[in-house]
């Protein structure tokens, strides 16, 4: 009677326990099923190295490198500024702040994360584009440059606990033995502590990138809307995930346009997919490295 | 002397990246608190929208928002504190878990507006709920399911082995033991990743834009197949519609102001429970 009871649990825990996998397929699934009809009219690369965007002319066209372009200028663009600012916010929490200085230090930064991406769509609208475009005088504000740089604002957190945590894996004996021949804190920043933790940065940053390539919200409101190959970085771009979010409210069910907004998502979704493959490889490797259980 | 020099220059730098990034981000609460205050009153708070969204208050949006929230984490939780028990109480060591975990770890991952469009094919289209809170829910707690997942875990992992040793020595079984001795004990965890997740979901817009938002309905939602209007949503609908952008700004500034409030205080308290704890822990 336990038996069967302790069998059932075990199952019911098991199946749902593949809820995320199913969810996972499921997006797959959805996003291969609504992007196809595209590929049936148009020509895989012609889609993507495609130069111009033009969904609702007549007749339309569908070319998403403007799109694919602004999404990878801006997120590079925005690892600018996270990566220095991130990691080394990590490094100085990690090893140069007293006890007491971390205390305050990383749970604030924990609490800025939570700092939904729509206040920085909103913050970089009203404050920071107007007051970049009488700084720098430029024409428009809403542009490629104050989309990276909010985007970047909005990444270092992430990228400075994800960090923090891979600095925070290295064990103490490493910096013991480096102080125990001489070295001296600097010294042992530099060439035992970051290259043990090396690949965990580098998982912080490609999450980082992951992220900043996948966010919506803050680049459909500061990013300028225009769907048109940058020339400058004060140009106003579309990134991808600004073209779904703006159009798919115009697109009829069933179109053309809806199936290219599907198709623009199944190769976001591709992108990440790699990206987080890449980090989760590198991490692996990172704890074996130190010794620490995968 | 050199050496010295080094290290110095080299501090002052790692100084100087945490203050930029701490400055910044504070400057985003000041900016938009500063402003977003002086549109705060009992009326903003309690009334529907009036004029072409350019008077009265944001009281559906709030209402909307809190409806959402629950709904999401009505369906998330429950499916996310399983798995993680399944991974961390019964998993046989095998691939199958791994590949649990790493779509787990890709879940997380996954653009937000992605999960939109899932929302939008499957349960607005496929299951025809229509825009709708139930559609933009169930999207919302698909996004959530990872953090609910991986928050569970680590709470469920710090229940030191050696509860649940003496609970199955004195006879209990698997079940009992999970029941009465592991859940409780992970409890403020598992909480501290709840009240985290409702602060991510309260200010994620992207899901719901396509499954559950509209700019401006009358009175309050009647059921969970209507739309709703929600704050991070207004927001954004303030800002890019609408025929007054003037006065919409300020009401933008106020509905910024109590999301940001909310989920500033939420995420604080999480964080709070969660060091008591570790202090609790680590004796």
């Amino acid at each position: 009677m336990f038996r069967t009871k302790e069998k059932l649990y075990k199952w019911i825990f098991a199946i749902l326990a593949f809820a995320s996998l199913v969810f996972l397929v499921g997006i797959i699934i959805v996003l291969f099923k609504e992007a196809l009809p595209i590929f049936k009219n148009i020509k895989a690369l012609d889609f993507i190295f495609g130069k111009f965007w033009y969904p609702t002319y007549e007749p339309p066209e569908f070319g998403i490198l403007p799109l694919v372009l602004a999404s990878i200028w801006v997120s590079i663009g925005a690892m600018f500024v996270c990566i220095p600012l991130g990691v080394g916010s990590a490094l100085y929490i990690n090893e140069i702040a007293s006890y007491r200085q971390k205390a305050i230090l990383k749970p604030l930064i924990e609490v800025l994360a939570s700092i939904p991406s729509i206040v920085y769509g909103f913050f970089g609208m009203v404050v920071l584009a107007p007051f970049l475009q009488n700084f720098l005088h430029l024409s428009i504000g809403l542009c490629l440059f104050t989309a990276s740089l909010t985007l970047g604002i909005m990444a270092t957190p992430t990228v400075c606990s994800i960090a923090e945590d891979a600095l925070s894996y290295v064990p103490r004996s490493f910096r013991e033995a480096s102080f125990a021949v001489g070295a001296n804190r600097w010294q042992t920043l530099t060439r035992v502590i970051i290259p043990a933790a090396g690949s965990g940065i580098s998982t912080a940053i490609i999450l980082g990138m992951s992220r900043a390539i996948g966010e919506t919200m803050t680049v459909l409101m500061v990013a300028g809307g225009a769907a048109v190959i940058p020339k400058s970085i004060f140009d106003p771009v579309r990134p991808m995930t600004a073209a779904i979010a703006s159009e798919m409210g115009e697109a009829p069910m069933g179109s053309l346009h809806y199936n290219s907004l599907f198709a623009i998502a199944l190769i976001l979704f591709l992108i990440t997919f790699i990206f987080n493959i890449i980090a989760e490889i590198i991490s692996r490797r990172f704890r074996i490295k130190l010794g620490l259980s995968g | 002397m050199n050496k010295k020099l080094t290290q110095k220059i080299g501090f002052s730098f790692l100084f100087l990246c945490i203050a930029i990034t701490i400055v910044f981000l504070l400057a985003i609460i000041y900016f938009v608190s500063v402003r977003g205050i002086k549109v705060i009153s009992w009326e903003f708070l309690t009334q529907a929208p009036r004029n072409a969204m350019t008077e009265g208050g944001v009281a559906p949006a709030i209402v909307g928002t809190l409806y959402l929230t629950l709904f999401a984490i009505l369906f998330a939780l429950p499916l996310g504190i399983s798995c993680a028990i399944y991974l961390c109480e019964y998993s046989p060591k095998s691939y199958i878990v791994n590949i649990i975990r790493i779509s787990i770890n890709n879940l997380a991952g996954v653009p937000s507006v992605v999960f939109g469009l899932f929302g939008l094919a499957v349960f607005v289209k496929f299951f025809k709920f229509g825009v709708s809170i139930l559609a933009g829910s169930l999207s919302l707690s698909i996004l959530v399911l990872p953090v609910i997942i991986s928050s569970t875990q680590e709470a469920l992992l710090a229940v030191p082995q050696s509860l649940r040793e003496a609970s199955l020595a004195l006879g209990a079984t698997k079940w009992q033991t999970i029941k009465k001795i592991v859940l409780p004990t992970a409890l403020p965890g598992i909480l501290t990743g709840t009240i985290l997740s409702i602060g991510r979901i309260a200010g994620e817009t992207a899901p719901i834009l396509f499954t559950a938002a509209a700019f401006y309905m009358k009175g309050y939602p009647k059921s969970v197949f209507s739309e709703v209007m929600a704050l991070p949503y207004h927001i954004y609908a303030l800002m890019t519609e609408g025929t007054h952008p003037e006065r919409q700004t300020d009401i933008a500034y106020g509905c910024s102001f109590i999301l940001l409030i909310l989920v500033l205080l939420v995420s604080f308290v999480a964080i709070i429970i969660r060091q008591r704890q570790r202090r609790y822990q680590h004796g």
